[in-house]
């Protein structure tokens, strides 16, 4: 894949999060895989993913969310990207949004609710968020 | 400004600022690093830029008694309006805020930035704007290209005559260039290439370029082109060289270090800093990158067209107690400066009045132009985020223009630049050398640079006045 082909993907730690390993082995293996990746690192508002995939017209947002605080920061994520005409991006959220006593289940119903195509649970490994990319981007 | 001896003979220079209301000159000797003469004539760019400039060149001659042989004569201008730029670019913190940087930078009035796709009413506005140059911008490189070709098939269609400035996603050159070819295009590198990367200097330069093949003529002040070598730049852009210039010095001589100039003219305060402003150790930086060498511009800061604003933003109470008056005569002190707009102060009140606007117009525009801290709280301790520039640890910061120099007390308006603890959050210079520009050469030898470096730093280096080391007596001398 040639650099020109290659296809953008924003990361970044949402909120008042400052969490950023997972995320930066996140970033740097989907570098590897040929990705072209804007990554915002920590402590990133939910407008700032928007305004970076815009621009950059990228084709997937991939929100962390370390510290309990997910669910909140990423309310409303699915309309911020409609409100800048990016309707079919593709998003994921992952890290640890499981928060308290809930099951994972409930956990990632919350978040497709919300309007994400995907939330990857704890201890999720990298090649597994690369099987999701090369399934779920349309075909250039 | 009186010169002794004769002046036939030494070599020198001439550097001439149309102004917006005055044609200023200044004459250098290279050799001796110091000025010749000063001569200043009315900026008469609308009618014939010559009978000023000829008035200004008699102006100089009496106070040098003739006039020697210059071996350059270069000049910048912001007459008849400045260098009146629209930018455009997508959206309106990235690219948009990356294209404002750009034209600033160069130097330009700026008079309205657009972003997202332009609308019939935004090119209706841009037409009613009419600008000098339009900067085209929108998309990283292999990003966005739909909004930029939009935007530049509605500049296409558009009646626009004037010159555009391509400097938005490299992928979408091509396209625009083919859509603007019955326009004057000039294509250049994108000013955001990749996400939060800042690339200004290249569209920097191609706005200057086009200012120099095409604005000159346009504004006619090519009218005058016997009487100086060159046009090199708007006047902003050439204070912009000049404090550059001071600030890096060159191999061999120090500069002044990391520094911001101020200067409060009278219809904007422009701040201009030269500095990383890199984050303190362990602040996390936050939006977008900012140049190093970097303006701006508060158009509702003036000390005579924007006076009503400054007055706004500082409030008459404040206004008045700094100046020692009652609000009902700073008031009424506002309205004389408003209607009258050439006024200069005639009595010891209208000297404190004016003292009072400068000081807070200084206060609020390098609060503007001064990145701030905030400490986020999470859930493993507090961190701290910056936003712009630290200029906290800068060098010097040099005042200039004409309400610094005609100040009683230049040291106490400049001093309105520094470090306040009522403002924790604002990373204003701490503790900077104040000095003040107060031969008006920073212009000059921004000009200057550009064919004898050397001597323009020397002649900037020993032409800044220091006020820290200002006898009282001295300061009174110059009041």
């Amino acid at each position: 894949m040639t650099a020109g082909l290659a296809r953008t993907i924003v990361t970044g730690v949402i909120g008042s999060d400052t969490h950023i390993v997972g995320n930066r082995i996140l970033t740097m293996a989907l570098e590897k895989a040929g990705y072209k990746v804007v990554a915002l690192g920590a402590l990133t508002p939910a407008a700032d993913f928007v305004r970076a995939a815009v621009e950059t017209r990228a084709e997937a947002i991939l929100v962390s969310s370390l510290y309990g605080q997910g669910e909140l920061d990423c309310r409303g994520f699915r309309d911020l990207c409609v409100e800048a005409g990016l309707e079919d991006i593709l998003l994921y959220a992952g890290g640890n949004l499981v928060v308290g006593k809930r099951s994972w289940d409930e956990t990632e119903e919350t978040f497709l609710k919300m309007g994400f195509d995907r939330a990857a649970p704890p201890g999720t490994r990298a090649e597994t968020v690369l099987e999701w990319l090369a399934r779920d981007l349309s075909p250039a | 400004m009186a010169c002794p001896g004769p002046v036939a003979r030494v070599s020198a220079a001439l550097l001439i600022d149309f102004g917006s209301t005055y044609t200023k000159l200044r004459a250098v000797d290279l050799e001796r690093r110091r000025i010749i003469g000063a001569g200043q004539g009315p900026s008469t760019v609308a009618s014939d830029v010559m009978l000023g400039m000829k008035a200004a060149l008699g102006d100089l001659e009496r106070h040098c008694g003739g006039l020697p042989r210059f071996r350059h004569r270069l000049a910048s201008s912001s007459a008849a309006g400045g260098l009146r730029m629209v930018t455009i670019g997508l959206v309106r913190e990235l690219t948009a805020e990356a294209a404002r940087q750009a034209a600033l930078g160069a130097g330009a009035k700026l008079v309205g930035s657009f972003a997202y796709r332009l609308t019939a009413a935004d090119l209706a506005q841009i037409a009613a704007l009419r600008p000098d140059i339009v900067l085209l911008a929108g998309g990283t490189d292999g990003g966005n290209s739909e909004v930029v070709l939009h935007n530049a098939a509605a500049l296409a269609s558009g009646a626009l005559e004037c010159p555009i400035v391509f400097a938005g996603n490299r992928d979408a050159a091509d396209d625009a260039r083919r859509l603007l070819a019955a326009k004057a295009l000039a294509c250049t590198e994108n000013v955001m290439p990749a996400f939060n990367v800042l690339n200004v200097e290249p569209a920097r330069a191609a706005i200057r370029q086009v200012f120099i093949e095409r604005i000159v003529h346009a504004k006619g002040i090519d009218r005058a082109a016997a009487e100086f070598d060159a046009v090199l730049m708007p006047t902003p852009a050439a204070v912009l060289e000049g404090a550059r210039l001071v600030a890096d010095g060159l191999p061999g001589i120090r500069g002044l270090g990391d520094l911001l100039v101020v200067d409060p003219g009278g219809a904007t305060t422009d701040v201009h800093s030269v500095a990383s402003g890199e984050p303190a150790p362990g602040a996390i930086p936050q939006g977008l990158p900012e140049p190093r060498v970097k303006r701006t511009v508060e158009g509702d800061l003036g000390m005579r067209h924007n006076a009503a604003t400054i007055v706004a933003a500082a409030g008459l109470e404040a206004i008045a107690r700094d100046a020692g008056l009652e609000p009902a005569r700073a008031g009424a002190l506002l309205a004389q400066v408003s209607a009258d707009v050439e006024r200069l102060p005639a009595s010891a009140e209208e000297t404190a009045f004016d003292q009072a606007l400068a000081r807070a117009a200084v206060k609020i525009a390098v609060r503007r132009h001064c990145g701030t801290t905030e400490t986020v709280y999470t859930t493993t301790g507090s961190v701290t985020v910056q936003r712009g520039k630290d200029l906290s640890r800068i060098d010097a910061v040099i005042g200039t223009g004409g309400a610094l120099v005609a100040s009683p007390d230049p040291r106490a308006v400049l001093r309105m630049a520094l470090a306040d603890p009522a403002e924790p959050l604002a990373l204003r210079p701490r503790a900077p050398r104040l000095l003040l520009d107060r031969e008006y050469l920073l212009y000059a030898c921004g000009l200057l640079q550009s064919v004898e470096p050397q001597a323009a730093l020397e002649l900037a280096l020993g032409h800044l006045a220091d006020l820290d080391h200002e006898t009282a007596r001295e300061r009174a001398r110059h009041a």
